[in-house]
């Protein structure tokens, strides 16, 4: 009925200056008609203009007033023309009527409040106060001296009214449509879609989040690894056993059993299973021999190689462990070249903070071949890492126990304007490959990185912590991008 | 891999030029070391109690130098100099010798039987006529502190004791004794301890007590005497207080006692090396003899060279280049490894008591490949393939939809006129549609120009399954284009929609959002052009109000919308869809 009135209104009109009047006049409750306007503005049928006035409004007091009279009123009607004694006329009235009324009715001169009798001074009396409370009740103004008089007496209170002005909006319509959020199959059904009119829809907002499940960044990078791998024509090795020996872990791979890394300090040791059950025993006497005094044109370490030292177990702390037993079951075939590769859980005893972790994940790459050279491994690497978006890379001269060559992989970062170390690589030593029994033409190139570090560098993250493990904000997991490695 | 603190303007004296920081990292990354740090001796004081403090202007500059660990002699300035001057071919391999005295006059150590049972071997050696200065003085402490930390393992391999040799009367005797029969004076201290006191006294020892268990449960400890009964030290623990060198020691007595005598004997020679050049002669250092119990006797320090034979194709066929022999023994020589041609195996290279780490030649080709330079080396390129980004690409978007949830439909790119055009509201201006020209029947009559109707027809077949279909399709439709030799050209689009009982328009809204999250574009503001954001659009196959244009770097990339009920209509789908169509190969 409001909005038909207002459309209604507007459609001969040009504009409602006032919703109060409008409202007033109409007899609708003008709070009913500001829900409209709202509503019709939001819509854009209608411009609406807020407009603000003081008005007075009744307090609690006032309203009874308004029904009952004023106390002073109805304590002059309550005296009869004889006059009354005073303490029976406070027994016809309510204490504070009785009260007020005899202050209000005293100040206007009504009655004489005598010693023994309570009497008319004038014989009629009209109720200002009541009329003038419902005149303001009704809108209508009064004079300032009656507002002064009233408001001091907590009749009325002040409020300040809210309105609008309105005119026609761009839709403007005499009726309004139908208004949805979306299409629904009854829309359609009852063919009434071309009369729906839809709720502004807001494209600067993003749309309903996706529901679905979300694959982890860095296995992510591992996959593309992994591809990258495969088009490089590279196997991979099995990598599923944590649990290693020393032998296979160091000792195979021509690790003096002094080593630093062999301390307790940077490997994880273990209780349970303590020692390694089997070793290939002739090959492990080469091992020892070459520790122990060379062989195959190599002066050894010279020191007194112990069998309990290589029978300890531990958590494998590269995966370069496996390496070694791969190239080892290599040299018991007739010789085969072999490209191989893992990307898997590697263990070390260290202190984590903001870069390093018990536990990470180790790439690892390696070339078998008779007659490889540095040459080869500079190629391979600048092909592995142009793939990862390194194609600026220079090698430093290292020192590994394994490799010799050893080189130190440098990759030239943009973002950071720098050379930032990237991997390890090296042509593992005769000492570790001929015990194995490979022919002494047969060189293995390898090289490894952690997956952690490329990718922290890829995703700006600067806390290894925040990419894995069970402190990962899950948000990160599902905000992630694809891993564009290698496309 | 340890690190060698030294004054960078020591050092740079040492080598004779400066450098710039950047030269002079240059010069180690090539050579295989590294600046690790640079700071003053101050602030590694500060650092240490965690203070915060003005560098002052005349504090000494540190070089922190990281160096490989198996290279001993690179431990000290001394060594690390002559090594960069050498590979700078600043200065010759010098020649360390023996001084030339007979067995008789030589000082005599002699090792009694007791020691086999905790730390059998010693070796000595005397260096004469020492001048130090305060830092060679420092240098001198300091390589033996790096010596204990690395090769000697924490003093368990190796011990090094240095004494003031004019403060004691040779011969001197190795002993294992029980340690209440030992006394002395230690080092730093001023009263004589019983060594079973001194064990327990140093248990406190912030930095002893790490030694201690080396030996306290042996019921007789390692013990060196003079002449006269004056105690050298009690090895691994600590030396005598009488023995004791300062700036002033002229002549040096070393001993290092040892459980592994290779070890041992490399911690002299890396000493007697580095340390020689401040003798009266240099380079020449004073041997001793070690006399044990059943006769037997050695004259240290060992300082022979060993010769290394080395193919010329063994060190050109593992780096991969062609170097002659006399480049080889040039390359070599500024690796401090003097070699020669030689007519039996091309090289012989003569491995000088510094270079421990020289084990197999694969350890020479090594340093003719630093020498000759890594990043000289002429790389070869290994077979492999490269795979093709955009369906790569295509690969990773169709998992990431299919992961949230909707089903990949794999339509016809044939369709008829009527279903890429009129069924779609569309208008066919004749500038995009490649054309059939002998068509069996209307559904052959041109190449999909959209992957739209394909995906409608799918849903008009499948009134039956249940609501809401989610599908997806990824495939390439064809354009016509005129900078191609045939004039058309593909383009691989990506389409998806949902069909239920409302349309999901926010829903294939949401799915726009994933899509470019996925491929790594940022939501931005309208207008801006680093990502991509959402525009109402005008289309005719859409509802007026409810589709809107994806654009992303600036470009229309695609569009969606609710499917326009007159669509619907055209192919027999009586639920509300919504759609969305876009480009993938502009996500490249």
């Amino acid at each position: 009925m409001a909005e038909d009135a207002i459309l209604g209104y507007l459609e001969k009109n040009d504009h409602i200056s006032d919703s109060g009047q409008f409202a007033a006049e109409r007899r609708i409750d003008h709070n009913e008609i500001v829900n409209v306007i709202k509503s019709l503005h939001g819509f854009k049928y209608v411009d609406a203009q807020d407009i603000k006035r003081e008005t007075w409004v009744l307090t609690d007091e006032g309203k009874a007033y308004t029904a009952t009279g004023s106390p002073e009123v109805q304590l002059f009607l309550a005296i009869p023309p004889e006059g009354i004694p005073k303490e029976e006329l406070q027994k016809k009235l309510d204490l504070s009527v009785f009260k007020i009324g005899c202050a209000q009715a005293a100040k206007n001169k009504w009655v004489e409040m005598g010693k023994q009798l309570v009497t008319r001074k004038i014989q009629h009396v009209d109720d200002k106060v009541k009329d003038l409370l419902l005149q303001i009740q009704e809108g209508q103004a009064i004079n300032q001296d009656d507002i002064k008089a009233l408001k001091a007496r907590k009749l009325i209170v002040p409020q300040t009214w809210k309105g609008y002005s309105v005119k026609k909006g761009p839709n403007y319509a005499p009726k309004r449509k139908k208004v949805a959020t979306d299409l629904t199959r009854e829309n359609l059904q009852r063919g009434d879609w071309k009369e729906i009119e839809f709720k502004e829809y807001n494209f600067t907002a993003k749309g309903l989040p996706t529901e679905g499940g979300h694959l982890h960044p860095l296995l992510k990078v591992r996959q593309q690894l992994k591809d990258i791998f495969r088009q490089m024509g590279f196997e991979e090795m099995p990598t599923n056993n944590y649990v290693e020996s020393s032998f296979w872990n160091f000792d195979a791979l021509f690790q003096p059993q002094q080593h630093p890394a062999r301390d307790s300090h940077d490997t994880f040791f273990l209780q349970a299973p303590s020692t390694t059950k089997e070793l290939p025993e002739d090959y492990v006497q080469r091992v020892k021999q070459i520790h122990e005094s060379g062989g195959y044109q190599s002066r050894g370490y010279g020191y007194d190689w112990k069998r309990e030292e290589a029978d300890k177990n531990l958590l494998r702390t590269h995966t370069t462990a496996v390496s070694s037993r791969m190239l080892y079951l290599l040299a018991q075939k007739p010789f085969a070249p072999k490209k191989y590769y893992s990307i898997d859980r590697v263990f070390r005893n260290e202190a984590v903070d903001r870069t390093h972790l018990a536990e990470f994940h180790q790439i690892e790459g390696l070339v078998c071949d008779r007659g490889l050279t540095l040459g080869d491994l500079l190629g391979v690497l600048h092909e592995f890492f142009a793939r990862l978006g390194m194609s600026k890379l220079r090698f430093k001269p290292a020192y590994n126990p394994y490799t010799e060559p050893s080189m130190e992989i440098f990759s030239y970062h943009e973002g950071f304007g720098k050379w930032v170390e990237v991997g390890n690589s090296g042509m593992f030593r005769p000492e570790m490959l001929l015990p194995m029994g490979l022919p002494e033409d047969v060189r293995v190139i390898a090289w490894g990185l952690s997956l952690e570090r490329p990718t922290m560098i890829l995703y700006g993250i600067d806390n290894i912590r925040d990419l894995f493990g069970h402190k990962v904000d899950l948000g990160l997991i599902k905000r992630n991008p694809i891993c564009r490695l290698g496309l | 891999m340890p690190t060698v603190s030294v004054g960078r303007d020591r050092l740079y004296a040492a080598l004779g030029r400066t450098y710039t920081q950047e030269e002079f990292e240059e010069v180690c990354f090539s050579f295989g070391i590294e600046l690790d740090d640079v700071t003053t001796e101050k602030a590694i004081i500060r650092k240490e109690k965690h203070l915060d403090a003005e560098v002052e202007e005349d504090e000494e500059v540190i070089y922190k130098i990281e160096v490989p660990a198996n290279r001993y002699d690179l431990l000290c300035l001394e060594g690390l100099a002559q090594a960069l001057r050498v590979f700078s071919r600043e200065e010759e391999i010098p020649t360390y010798k023996l001084v030339n005295i007979s067995k008789e006059s030589m000082i005599k150590m002699h090792v009694k039987p007791e020691t086999s049972s905790i730390r059998p071997h010693v070796v000595c050696a005397v260096l004469r006529g020492v001048t130090f200065t305060e830092a060679s003085y420092n240098s001198f402490i300091d390589l033996q502190d790096k010596l204990h930390q690395n090769i000697c393992r924490r003093r368990t391999l190796v011990a090094i004791g240095t004494h003031d040799l004019d403060t004691l009367q040779a011969p001197f005797t190795y002993e294992a004794l029980p340690p209440s029969s030992i006394n002395f004076v230690p080092l730093k201290q001023v009263k004589s301890f019983r060594a079973d006191e001194l064990i327990e006294f140093y248990r406190s020892d912030l930095k002893l007590k790490k030694f201690v268990h080396i030996i306290e449960n042996s019921p007789v400890f390692p013990v060196l005497y003079d002449h006269n009964r004056i105690v050298l030290s009690l090895p691994p623990i600590i030396n005598g207080a009488h023995s004791a060198i300062n700036l002033k020691t002229k002549n040096v007595f070393i001993e290092c006692t040892a459980t592994d005598l290779t070890k041992a004997k490399i911690v002299l020679n890396t000493i007697v090396t580095a340390f020689s050049a401040y003798c009266e002669r240099k380079f020449e250092i004073e041997p001793v003899e070690v006399i044990y119990s059943d006769g037997k006797s050695y004259v240290y320090p060992d300082l022979s060279i060993y010769n290394m034979d080395v193919s010329l194709s063994y060190v050109n066929g593992t780096i991969g280049v062609s170097l002659e022999a006399e480049e080889v023994t040039d390359l070599l020589n500024r690796m401090q490894l003097r070699a020669e041609q030689s007519v039996s195996s091309d090289i012989t290279v003569f491995v000088p008591p510094t270079r421990s780490d020289i084990l197999h030649p694969c350890d020479v080709m090594e340093d003719v490949a630093i020498a000759y330079g890594y990043n000289n080396i002429p790389k070869r390129s290994p077979a492999s393939l490269k795979p093709l980004a955009l369906n790569e690409l295509t690969d990773h978007i169709k998992l990431e939809i299919a992961m949230t949830g909707f089903t990949e439909v794999l339509t016809f790119i044939l369709g008829s006129w009527r279903e890429n055009f009129a069924m779609l509201n569309r208008k066919d201006d004749k500038s995009k549609a490649v054309v059939v020209g002998n068509p069996r029947s209307s559904d052959f009559e041109l190449v999909r120009t959209s992957l739209m109707p394909g995906v409608l027809k799918t849903v008009g077949h499948n009134k039956d399954h249940p609501k809401p279909i989610k599908i997806f399709e990824v495939g390439d439709v064809a354009l016509l284009d005129e900078r191609k030799d045939v004039g058309a050209r593909n383009q691989r689009q990506l389409a998806a929609l949902f069909c239920g009982a409302s349309s999901g328009f926010e829903l294939i809204h949401g799915l726009v959002d994933r899509v470019m999250e996925a491929i790594g574009a940022a939501f931005v503001p309208i207008g801006d052009h680093t990502g991509y954001f959402i525009q109402p659009s005008d289309e005719p196959e859409f509802l007026p109000g409810r589709q809107a244009s994806i654009i992303y770097k600036g470009k229309h990339i695609g569009t969606f919308g609710i499917v326009h009920p007159e669509v619907l209509n055209n192919f027999d789908i009586p639920d509300p869809c919504s759609f969305v169509e876009l480009n993938v190969e502009s996500l490249l």
